[in-house]
Parts: C-alpha cells; sequence; structure tokens
C-alpha cells in the first residue's frame, strides 16, 4: 500500500513541487502510524482509540495548547538547529549536548548577576556578584545560552573543518562530555548544599521572562508556555531569511549542495562549516530560554527529554524547512504531549509507543528521501 | 592513597574491567563486519538493546539462558536486516536511520514489557541459576566467548575469501562488483553479522551482568563500542585492547567512586573519569595519535555502474 502510494506521488509533474513536499512526510506519518497500529493491535488495544488518546487533548482547551505549544517550544530550536547543520551538509547529533551547556551557563548567568540569594540549612547567603537590571539581564542570559550552545557546536565544526574528523561521531562525544562536564559543576559548585536533586540554585528573580498565561485571559498560570515560543517562531522566520535572502545563507547552501563546486565558486567549505555549526549550536542553545529563564528558573540535570535528538526527527519530516519545522515541531509535540493520556487511558499500550511512532517515522522518511532528490 | 592499590584493588580492578568490556567487544567486533563492508553501524546501541531485551524475556518463559542468549542474537539480527533494507534497498541516510533504530528499540521494548510484565519498561527478574553461568572469579561464559571471537573475527576477516570480499567491498566496491562479488548480498550479510554480535553483547548485558532487562539498559554502551572500533582503526585485535581500555574507565571510576580522596580531602569526580573514553576519541579523530583511517566506502550506498 505504502509502496504503491509512493509510487502515485512520484508521478507526480515537476511543477506540483509544493504538494511533494507536503505529501512525502504525511506518506511517512501515514505509514509510521500504520506500523504503530499493528504494534497496539497485537498488544492487544485498539488503535483507533489508541490514536485518539494520543492526539486528541492537544489543542481542545487553553490549558492543553498552552503545553502543547510549551513542549513544541524547545523543538523547534533544535529542529531549526538540526536543519541548518543539515543544509550545510552535516548531521549535527549533538544539539542535545549543545543544549544542555547552554541551559548550565544561563542558570549561571542568572545566578551571579541576577542577585540571587540562597538558603542554606536556614540561613541566606548571597550567591550573585551583581544585580542587573531585568531586561539586562535577560538580554545577557539568552545572549549567553546562544553563544555557550554556539562555542560546544563549533568544536566538532573546527575539528572537521581543521582535522576532517567525522561530526557524527564528535558531536555524539561531545554530548557525553558536556553533559557530565556541567553535571559535574552543578554537584560540586552550584548545587544548594543539602538538596537531594541535582540541580542550581534558583537564578534571580529579574532573569525571569513572562508566561503567556500573564497575556491571555483564560490560560491557567501553571502553563509553563512563555514568551520563548514567541521567540521560537521569530526564529523560523529568521532562520528562513539567513538561508534563502542573504549572501552568507547562500553560501552555507552553496557547500551543502556540492563542496568542491562551491570551493571552485570562492567560497570556503572549512569556514562555512565552522558557522553552520555555530549557528547550529547557538539555536540549539536557545532551548535553555524556555526551559531555565520560563520554566524552571534553574538549571535541573537531566531536563532535557531527548530535545536534541528529537530535533533530528523535526528537521527530517519539516524537510529542513523553518515552516515545514514549525509544523513538524507542533506535530511531535502533539504527540508528547499524548502520550501521558495514552498511559492512563489504554490498557496495555504505554507512554514509549511515542519513542516508537518517532522513531518509525524518521526511518520511513529517511528511506523515502531518495525519491524526493530530484 | 597507597593504600587503595593493594593487590585486591587491582584484582577487583581487573575482574571489573574485563566484566564491563566484554559486551564492548561483541559489539565494537559486530560494528568491524558492518563498516568493513562499508555501512555505518550507529545502530550498534539499538541493537545491543534489541539482544538484552529478547534475551531477559526468552530465558525468563523458558528458564534457560542458552536460548535466551542465542534469541537475543537472532532479534539482534533481524533488527540489524530491517536497518540493512533501509540503508541498503532505499539507500536511507546510515547515521540517521542507525540513529533511529537506536530510538526505536527505546521504546519498543519499554511498549512491550509493559504489555508483558505490567511494569514500566523492565522485565521480570531471572533467577540466578538461570543466568549464564561463570568461572573461576566471576567471569561469565559470555566473556570467554567475547574474548576467543576476537581470533575468530581476525581469521575471517583477513584469512577467508568472504573477509577478503567484505574489505573490499568497504573500499572499493565498483572493483569488487567487477570481479564478480555481489555487493549488495554482502553488505546485506556484513549488517546482520554486525547484528547477532551486537546483540550478544546486549544479551550478555541483561541476563549475564545483571538479571533483568531495564529500559535503556546499555546506556551509551554502543557508541563507546562505536568508538572504540574508531580507536582500533577498525582491525579485530586493536578492537580488542581498545574495549579493555575503556572497560577499565569504566571500572575506575566505579571503584573509585567514593572511595579515594582527592589531596584536598573531596572527592574524585568520578565525571572525569567517565569522560576520558569520549575525549579520547575525540583527539583519536582528529589524527593526533596516528591516522585512524575509515574503510573508503564508508557510508556511501552502493549503485550498480557508477
Amino acid at each position: 500500500m505504502i509502496v504503491s502510494l509512493t509510487g502515485c506521488i512520484d508521478r507526480l509533474p515537476y511543477r506540483m513541487k509544493i504538494l511533494r513536499e507536503i505529501l512525502w512526510p504525511l506518506t511517512a506519518v501515514f505509514a509510521a502510524f500504520v506500523v504503530g497500529g499493528i504494534i497496539v493491535l497485537l498488544i492487544g488495544d485498539n488503535p483507533f482509540l489508541t490514536f485518539y488518546h494520543l492526539v486528541g487533548n492537544s489543542f481542545g482547551s487553553l490549558n492543553d495548547l498552552g503545553y502543547t505549544l510549551f513542549i513544541a517550544t524547545p523543538l523547534i530550536f533544535t529542529g531549526l538547529a538540526v536543519a541548518v547543520a543539515f543544509r550545510c551538509g552535516l548531521l549535527n547529533i549533538g544539539a542535545e549536548g549543545q543544549l544542555y551547556v547552554a541551559a548550565f551557563a544561563t542558570a549561571w548567568v542568572g545566578i551571579k548577576f541576577g542577585g540571587a540569594m540562597v538558603n542554606i540549612f536556614g540561613k541566606e547567603e548571597n550567591w550573585s556578584w551583581f544585580s542587573l537590571p531585568s531586561i539586562l539581564l535577560v538580554l545577557l542570559c539568552i545572549v549567553t545560552a546562544v553563544v555557550a550552545g554556539g562555542l560546544w557546536g563549533a568544536i566538532p565544526g573546527i575539528l572537521k573543518a581543521r582535522f576532517g574528523s567525522h561530526e557524527v561521531i564528535n558531536t555524539i562525544m561531545l554530548n557525553f562530555v558536556g553533559i557530565a562536564l556541567v553535571s559535574y559543576f552543578t554537584q560540586y559548585y552550584f548545587k544548594i548544599p543539602g538538596d537531594p536533586i541535582l540541580q542550581t540554585a534558583e537564578i534571580g528573580q529579574n532573569a525571569h521572562i513572562p508566561r503567556i498565561s500573564q497575556y491571555i485571559p483564560g490560560m491557567p498560570d501553571f502553563v509553563p508556555l512563555s514568551v520563548a515560543f514567541l521567540l521560537a517562531m521569530l526564529m523560523c522566520v529568521l532562520v528562513y531569511i539567513f538561508l534563502w535572502k542573504t549572501k552568507w545563507g547562500y553560501e552555507l547552501r552553496a557547500v551543502g549542495e556540492n563542496p568542491s563546486a562551491a570551493e571552485y565558486g570562492g567560497i570556503s567549505p572549512k569556514k562555512q562549516i565552522i558557522i553552520a555549526m555555530s549557528i547550529s549550536g547557538g539555536l540549539a542553545g536557545m532551548v535553555a530560554i524556555g526551559e531555565v529563564l520560563g520554566y524552571r528558573y534553574r538549571y535541573y540535570d537531566g531536563f532535557s527529554d531527548g530535545w536534541g535528538f528529537l530535533g533530528i526527527a523535526v528537521a527530517l519530516l519539516g524537510r529542513n524547512h523553518p515552516l515545514g519545522i514549525f509544523i513538524a515541531a507542533i506535530f511531535f509535540a502533539v504527540l508528547k504531549r499524548g502520550e501521558i493520556f495514552v498511559d492512563i487511558e489504554t490498557k496495555y499500550v504505554s507512554k514509549d509507543l511515542v519513542e516508537v511512532l518517532q522513531a518509525i517515522i524518521i526511518i520511513f522518511v529517511a528511506s523515502l528521501q531518495r525519491y524526493t532528490r530530484k | 592513597m597507597g593504600e587503595f592499590f593493594t593487590p585486591t584493588f587491582l584484582i577487583i580492578l581487573l575482574f571489573s574491567t574485563i566484566r564491563l568490556a566484554t559486551p564492548l567487544i561483541f559489539a565494537a567486533l559486530g560494528g568491524m563486519f558492518s563498516e568493513r563492508a562499508g555501512v555505518i553501524n550507529i545502530a550498534l546501541e539499538g541493537l545491543m538493546l534489541a539482544g538484552a531485551f529478547t534475551a531477559a524475556v526468552v530465558t525468563y518463559e523458558l528458564s534457560n539462558p542458552y536460548i535466551g542468549f542465542v534469541s537475543g542474537m537472532a532479534v539482534g539480527g533481524i533488527v540489524a536486516f530491517v536497518f540493512a533494507v533501509a540503508v541498503i534497498k532505499f539507500e536511507a541516510d546510515q547515521v540517521v536511520t542507525g540513529f533511529a533504530i537506536s530510538l526505536l528499540m527505546l521504546g519498543l521494548p519499554a511498549v512491550l514489557s509493559s504489555a508483558f510484565y505490567d511494569s514500566a519498561g523492565s522485565t521480570q527478574q531471572v533467577a540466578k541459576e538461570f543466568q549464564l553461568p561463570e568461572f573461576f572469579n566471576r567471569i561469565s561464559l559470555a566473556s570467554i566467548l567475547a574474548f576467543a571471537l576476537v581470533p575468530v573475527c581476525w581469521y575471517v576477516l583477513y584469512k577467508t575469501p568472504f573477509g577478503l570480499r567484505i574489505r573490499a567491498v568497504g573500499e572499493n566496491p565498483a572493483a569488487a562488483d567487477s570481479a564478480g562479488v555481489n555487493v549488495i548480498r554482502l553488505r546485506y550479510t556484513a549488517v546482520v553479522i554486525s547484528g547477532l554480535l551486537a546483540a550478544a553483547g546486549g544479551a550478555y548485558l541483561s541476563i549475564g551482568q545483571s538479571s533483568l532487562f531495564t529500559r535503556g539498559m546499555t546506556a551509551g554502551r554502543g557508541y563507546i563500542a562505536l568508538a572504540a572500533l574508531i580507536l582500533a582503526k577498525w582491525k579485530p585485535l586493536p578492537v580488542l585492547f581498545a574495549c579493555l581500555f575503556f572497560g577499565f574507565t569504566e571500572a575506575l571510576a566505579i571503584q573509585l567512586q567514593g572511595v579515594l580522596k582527592m589531596p584536598s580531602g573531596d572527592d574524585i569526580p568520578v565525571q572525569f573519569i567517565q569522560i576520558i573514553p569520549y575525549v579520547l576519541t575525540i583527539i583519536v579523530l582528529a589524527g593526533f595519535i596516528g591516522l585512524s583511517r575509515a574503510p573508503k566506502a564508508l557510508g556511501i550506498p552502493y549503485k550498480k555502474g557508477n
């Protein structure tokens, strides 16, 4: 069935490029749901009911909508991050490490420049060096998130440009290194003594960014959707402009399309690789804005639910285009939001079904890719 | 500080190293077949998980670790075949697909085990007498098997026509093709072998080193095995040493945890020992310790007539 479907899409005239661009990812999603449905059926539940619980709780109320968009926020950032690297012919599996490093650095700035007071066994202690006014501090935190993520992303870029070592292996390795390092700093320097949880002290009040619920009557205060989501939308536009409307974006994509032709045309692939990996890391680092400044108000060890890795799925399904990424991020956020309902409402199926669906979608998108490059 | 490096401590460290290196040796040798044939195998992590889960379930249900071990390997081979179809037949990106296979094996065993046993992501405990047998001072049968596999793999890769073809297909598939080698079939075979071996490593984790499967229990060992393979320059004997070295760093991190103090009286931060394999891999890849050259056709799908 899927094979004949792909055949039909394949025969669409080239003029209907946009239709093809949309139909390919839809085919992959459909195929994943068919395979996922068979798995659900085999373990003894009703696939239709399961999928209803999976996607049926995402937009019904302001509460649902808020949570769905909250989950989509980091996925938009990591999806964009992976896509920018992809456009330069690089696979960034390191978004996870980049966003961890960025989140810790952001929390560090939020503590050191936020007038953070820490309560140690009932005694107040000042961990802050300096207390900046809110706007400056938030800006400084955002810059920190981008720079920290960007630097961590630049390392594999430089290694690839200078020594030719493969970015995939290096980003995987740097994930482990980055996560271990920030866990070390958290554990030994920024954890409140006596806190059983591996997390830093809270950032100063001045570093908090507003939540959307402040502006929308009827959205409960506990919904952690913050203005970081608006920033994510803005970044979609900016990445689009950068990639397709500027000289730098053109050069970056030229290297991705054909490195030797680009070099022949006077573009240095090495430079573009470093730039692309830095931008990619910076975008991944922006996950810290919503997480640290808008949600947890601290660095929390293990805060990411694999957002960096999920960014690969988002970018693939979104065809490495900002608009596609935005839609794909919302789609995966819907699944993530629904997993808890699947857990509760079905008899046998657990929330891990979402991971299975993600994986199958990636495999199908990757397998169908060959047909789309013409 | 000196009192900790007693003979007892060193012996514990040695045995711990062997235990921890065992799954890495299986997986890295598996990865070697696939990568020498030209297929990047980031799926190792997922293949290990497939083996670990199947071995735990089958051993628990049938109370026989041997059947459990072999079924784990078989399922690893099947999953590897699915991976091979995607990357060889459909020419899907090998890294992306391999990564997806690992993601799949994070989720699927959890879905199945909560359906079978109603326990979030882990299987039932296998009784001690039904785990893989151990000899001498807790040396598992699987460890012996892993060490024995090293010369076997060396022989297969360098002294048999099959091994020669694998190497040829990974270096220059077009030339191999014109010499009459079926490139596609050979790559399928190599990837399935990698699945069988990686899954054996996973099976050892669930029914040898521990007694049940837990969600994501390989905890990045598949990637460490891949790193060992690169460090070893895709050669069998160096693979053994690289795996032993990585096993040693892990053993050291465990043994030193909270035992040894720095001169200042603080704990030695284990995070720094844990990152040694990863940092070392980055350094080796950058060519600081001799060039680590990958098989020439690694990662490139083969099309006839190209």
